[in-house]
């Protein structure tokens, strides 16, 4: 008994997910003692209303906009311009509807959506063909349109705030079933991406490309369909986003829209033990990663703590949890735990092995 | 791929000397091609403008650039060694922060500039020891540096600190007078002196070769018995210390101290090493063709503002396509010299 339940504890110690979650409690708790009402979830009208809700509601673009973010740093990607498709997907939406002839209509917001939607399609077709055709590294093929990006969300706009007032529009960021529309949606992609994922091969797929391009291949992965889709995926859950963002507020705002959303996003997976460097990630950890950060944001507003201040804590949690999930580090951590071999030394070549295994591995790294 | 770049002047054509043609070394062609670029850019808005091909208008090239050559000088060392430091732009504001929080405390102009440079490269040199001994990717730990620098702005105080030393605005209002009616500032002149050390220290020492041998390929340059840690480290000091000298040069310009200052610059810093022929992966550059992709982004700004009915805007496109033009032709330039 004891013993099976030392080793869900080593287990727990070990999984990737186990520090995020624990921040994430640690930090629910201080909210806690702050504001002793901060689990209270009422319901009004047929709406939950609460400090949770409100978290969830607030995180629900960056957890979008994250899990895109997943599929592409799992296939060794990283893209740096979902902020800036934030930004065009609300310039789009918006002055789409507030150029139509009855702006108030459902008409007038379906095609709104619609453009925003086929535009970021049409962006994530850009930014997958200069990575999977070109072979452009992933951070500057992205980069360009991240540099590019306000700029056209700006020429869309015109360089003002474009504000509506169309109810359906409304809906996607403010609306309620229940709970909030945003939230729904998110957790839907969510589920649908798990699935789609985890119960075909697509997941595994995703990973082989990530952890050896070249190889996967060979193999017959068609590695440059998947990653080329990712693209479109990630461009595609960043354009929801920015009309959750955009809808909340009825105003599409070309300048700050989404403004820093893909190091939140880039943060979200990290956290949840994703590595960089492609390969296996975890759906549940970037879920965990969203929820922490967009849970410490609002900490950080309930404890009375100027916003502004509230990029250094991001700072922190990113080096604390990067520092913990370093190989580098965790071997250091576990050769100070565990006692240096007993002294009657019965395994010489244990330590010899080990000497021999480090450089050759760090050679190879990179 | 990355060393056959730098092969590349040696290739068997050349050497058997069979038809000696004057040939320009590969290496130098995404340098010349910007210069290309910069003149042929320059000289159309020279022709479309009346008043552009002055002096003063070179000269103000630099004088609204200052900070970001020196920006750009520190980005390219840490590219070449195939790193990049997303965290300038925010160092930038810190460094003006302190440097306008400091003044206003009545600290003596000089204890403020030792204490910024100070401050910038003991930052960037924290980043560089947390890249190399934890082999973190560098990316996200100049990010995670990024969001540090810019919330301390913030702990500093979150409204915007005007300078009013004296000492101070007589050095930013300072001019210096060059024939032909030109006048330039101080900034310039430390601009200049940055890249003339920069250029110096690459081409020169045991340091900067060692940068280039990284870049190109690390594990052959720690097999080699190169000190791969000192640079990689290194690099980021560096460049730490130019952006804390950027943000005080960037203090001369605003003659104020902001958390919002030089929002974005880092990326802007990053394109003008890219279209100044750095390569990405590292290993192949040179400071003086990040010298010019600075100049090259200065000029589009000046011919926008010429123009006047075209909006700010327009330039980051025109910024975002010509990165992508170098970016392809980079590609390609690599791709021929894999097939060789």
């Amino acid at each position: 008994m004891t013993t099976t339940a030392r080793d869900a504890l080593i287990r727990a110690g070990r999984s990737r997910l186990t520090w995020p979650v624990l921040a994430l409690v640690a930090l629910l708790l201080v909210n806690v003692i702050v504001t002793p009402s901060f689990f209270d979830i009422r319901l009004q009208d047929g709406h939950l209303y609460g400090s949770l809700i409100d978290i969830l509601k607030n995180g629900a673009p960056t957890l979008l906009i994250a899990l895109g973010m997943t599929l592409v740093i799992a296939t060794r990607g990283i893209d740096l311009s979902v902020g800036a498709v934030v930004a065009i997907a609300g310039a789009v939406a918006c002055t789409s509807i507030a150029g139509a002839a009855d702006s108030g209509g459902a008409a007038a917001a379906f095609t709104g959506i619609g453009l925003a939607l086929l535009l970021c399609a049409v962006l994530g077709f850009w930014n997958g063909f200069l990575v999977s055709v070109l072979g452009i590294q992933p951070i500057i093929a992205t980069l360009v349109l991240m540099i590019t990006g306000r700029g056209i969300a700006m020429l869309i706009t015109d360089g003002q705030i474009v504000t509506v007032n169309n109810p359906y529009y409304a809906g996607v960021g403010a609306g309620f079933v229940v709970l909030p529309v945003a939230i729904l949606i998110s957790v839907g992609m969510f589920a649908l991406v798990g699935l789609v994922t985890r119960r075909t091969a697509l997941g595994m797929l995703i990973e082989s490309v990530g952890i050896n391009p070249k190889a996967s291949r060979l193999a017959g992965v068609r590695s440059r369909t998947i990653v080329w889709t990712v693209y479109v995926f990630c461009a595609l859950c960043a354009a929801v986003g920015g009309l959750m963002i955009s809808s909340n507020v009825s105003a599409a705002d070309a300048n700050n829209a989404g403004l820093w959303i893909e190091l939140d996003a880039i943060l979200a997976v990290v956290i949840g033990g994703t590595a960089l460097s492609g390969g296996r990630y975890s759906l549940t950890g970037t879920l965990v990663g969203a929820l922490l950060i967009q849970t410490l944001t609002t900490t950080v507003y309930t404890t009375g703590i100027a916003p502004e201040i509230t990029l250094v804590f991001k700072a922190l949690v990113v080096i604390v949890v990067c520092l913990i999930q370093a190989p580098k580090a965790r071997a250091l951590l576990r050769r100070r735990r565990t006692p240096v071999a007993p002294p009657n030394a019965a395994a010489p070549p244990e330590p010899a092995v080990a000497v021999e295994t480090t450089p050759t591995r760090k050679v190879g790294q990179r | 791929m990355k060393t056959e770049l730098r092969s590349a002047p040696v290739r068997p054509g050349a050497a058997s000397g069979t038809r000696p043609r004057p040939r320009v070394p590969s290496r130098f062609v995404p340098v010349l091609a910007t210069f290309a670029l910069f003149l042929a850019t320059f000289g159309a808005g020279s022709l479309r403008y009346e008043g552009f091909a002055s002096g003063q208008v070179v000269a103000n090239l630099f004088i609204d650039n200052t900070f970001l050559i020196v920006l750009a000088v520190g980005m390219t060392f840490v590219i070449l060694t195939g790193g990049i430091d997303l965290s300038v732009g925010s160092v930038v504001a810190l460094s003006t922060m302190v440097t306008a929080s400091g003044l206003q405390a009545g600290w003596p102009v000089p204890v403020v500039i030792l204490a910024v440079l100070a401050l910038g490269s003991v930052f960037g040199l924290l980043m560089g020891l947390v890249i190399h001994y934890f082999d973190i990717q560098p990316f996200i730990v100049t990010l995670a540096g990024m969001f540090l620098a810019r919330g301390l702005c913030f702990v500093i105080d979150v409204e915007s600190i005007s300078i009013k030393n004296e000492t101070f605005r007589d050095l930013a209002t300072g001019i210096i007078e060059l024939p032909g009616g030109v006048s330039i500032t101080y900034g310039v002149v430390v601009a200049l002196l940055v890249v003339a050390v920069a250029v110096y220290v690459l081409h020169q020492t045991r340091f900067g070769r060692t940068v280039y041998a990284v870049g190109g390929s690390e594990s052959s340059a720690m097999l080699m018995g190169l000190s791969t840690a000192r640079v990689k480290v290194g690099v980021y000091a560096i460049s730490g210390f130019c952006s804390a000298l950027g943000g005080l040069l960037f203090a001369l310009y605003m003659l104020s101290g902001y958390g919002l200052h030089a929002v974005g610059m880092e990326l802007q810093a990053i394109a003008a090493v890219v279209v100044g022929g750095t390569l990405l992966t590292g290993g192949a550059g040179y400071v003086l063709g990040s010298v010019i992709g600075v100049l090259m982004l200065g000029t589009i700004q000046t011919i926008i503002s010429f123009e006047g009915t075209l909006s700010s805007w327009w330039t980051m496109i025109v910024v975002g396509v010509l990165l992508l033009v170098f970016i392809v032709m980079q590609r390609a330039i690599l791709r021929r010299q894999a097939r060789h």
